[in-house]
């Protein structure tokens, strides 16, 4: 068994001698094409609008297109070189989501339906589901607890 | 064959030697398009078009490049699968469904076996073993990995959409297999041996599986030639099976700090297997990783004379994806075989 001096001082070796992320590439990188991709969900928006979808219901078509469009790259397997190249840039988006959510799906589809597609699908997404819910329930009784609702 | 009743089988405190060095009858190679696409790719014996080979799942392929490697060293030692008396296989997946599958359909008795990329070493060793006591004339030694089956069972789905640091590796695709006899003639011996031990310096990140390995190469290196009484220039090459760029750096510095440098000797198998534009970051790992090399680059050495005696020493990381979960750290071990060329060795 390692003691604790032993642990310690290993570690301080493997931090000297591990080669640092190239943060600044990566945030250049996540910054362009996450910005990237808004823009196109704003050029998607602008389409919408333009066809006559009053703007209430283009936000959600916009999101509906978005999702689709990650669905088919990721279908297709480059989504995942996407984010390679752009990190949190392409998992931050929706788009990046719809990738948690299709990529398993895909995944375990060998292993059925049920047992697979069904149990697997949400097993990156779920975590997100269950915390976004549960905050915006906090987030809600707060505000009620402030000063009502439905002002 | 006669069993040596006499001999010592044990050198310095942990060191097992074999003296009548049970031979290697024949290897083979079986891997997919990117590490055909690497350094070796025309040492291999195969290399296949795509990564599924016709199955219908990843493990399926899995399996299939195993026994396709098996098959190749049978060819190669002019053996049958029923010539052989055990199949000793390790592969990465839950329950070593790889080795199970494989050893069903070669119809070969089997002892599988786990320690993740170290197997290939335990293997050898146990192959040695049970041929050095008389106890198989023939025994095949076998491991697999592939980088889609053990992504979807240690870490992600293949098409998540995440970036890997750059001490993340890139587990091979491919099966080696590597028949081992006993008998007269030439060709590389497995002369000792060595069970390693499992050390834990307590490292926790999953894509930096060449830290947690470095301290159990070090400590089964040096034991060895402690053991052996030798020095890392009696060796042509010590090599490790998937330290990468980080882990190969700790490695030195700790065998230098034991007074045994090996960096002058050293080389490891997860960085000869893919060119640095791969971009598959600090290098391969996997079972089959040191099987392949040892298969088609350092036995073909040490048969035609290029190479004296190797330190074939494997490291695995016993990763636990349930462990790291709950907060626990990864453990690593490192097996080792010394393995020696030319006419007559051993005899």
């Amino acid at each position: 068994m390692a003691t604790e001096k032993a642990k310690k001082q290993y570690q301080t070796l493997v931090k000297q001698h591990t080669p640092p992320r190239p943060i600044v590439r990566n945030v250049v990188a996540a910054f362009v094409v996450g910005g990237l991709i808004s823009v196109l969900g704003q050029l998607i928006f602008g389409g919408l609008t333009r066809l006559g979808f009053a703007s209430k219901d283009a936000y959600g078509y916009t999101g509906a297109v978005l999702i689709g469009l990650s669905a088919l790259a990721t279908g297709f397997g480059v989504y995942d070189s996407l984010a390679k190249f752009a990190g949190m840039g392409a998992n931050l988006p929706i788009t990046g989501f719809a990738n948690s959510i299709v990529s398993p799906a895909i995944e375990f589809k060998r292993e059925g339906y049920v047992m697979g597609v069904g149990a697997k699908m949400f097993t990156i997404a779920g975590p997100v589901i269950v915390y976004g819910l549960a905050s915006a329930a906090v987030m809600a009784l707060l505000r009620w607890l402030l000063g009502g609702v439905g002002r | 064959m006669s069993v040596q009743e006499k001999a010592p089988r044990r050198q310095g405190r942990y060191t097992v030697v074999f003296p009548t060095a049970p031979r290697v009858l024949g290897a083979a190679s079986v891997v997919g398009p990117m590490e055909g696409r690497g350094p070796l790719g025309q040492l291999y014996d195969r290399v296949t078009a795509d990564d599924i080979l016709g199955q219908k799942s990843w493990e399926q392929a899995e399996t299939v490049y195993m026994v396709d490697a098996c098959r190749l060293a049978l060819e190669k030692a002019e053996l049958a699968p029923d010539g052989v008396d055990v199949l000793v296989a390790g592969d990465l997946l839950n329950q070593m469904v790889t080795s199970n599958v494989a050893a069903a359909q070669l119809g070969i008795p089997l002892f599988g076996i786990y320690s993740a990329c170290a197997s290939f070493a335990q293997a050898l060793f146990q192959a040695a073993v049970l041929v050095e006591g008389g106890f198989a004339r023939h025994v095949l030694v076998a491991t697999a990995s592939h980088h889609k089956t053990a992504e979807r069972q240690y870490r992600y789905p293949n098409e998540f959409a995440h970036q890997r640091p750059p001490t993340a590796t890139w587990t091979v695709t491919g099966a080696g297999a590597v028949v081992i006899g006993g008998g007269d003639g030439d060709g590389p011996r497995i002369t000792a041996g060595i069970v390693g031990r499992v050390v834990d310096l307590g490292v926790k990140d999953p894509y930096d599986m060449g830290s947690a390995m470095a301290p159990a190469a070090s400590d089964t290196i040096t034991r060895m030639l402690t053991d052996t009484g030798t020095a890392p220039e009696d060796y042509d090459v010590i090599i490790t099976g998937d330290l990468g760029e980080l882990g190969t750096k700790l490695l030195h510095e700790l065998t230098a700090q034991s007074g045994l440098p090996v960096s002058s000797r050293h080389q490891d198998a997860g960085m000869l297997i893919y060119r640095p534009e791969q971009d598959v970051h600090a290098g391969a790992s996997g079972a089959a990783g040191a099987a392949v090399v040892f298969a088609s680059w350092l036995l073909p050495q040490l048969a035609d004379g290029h190479m004296q005696r190797a330190m074939v020493a494997a490291t695995g990381a016993l990763h636990s994806p349930t462990l790291i979960q709950q907060g626990g750290s990864i453990p690593a071990v490192c097996h080792a075989v010394i393995v020696e060329g030319g006419r007559g060795v051993g005899a």
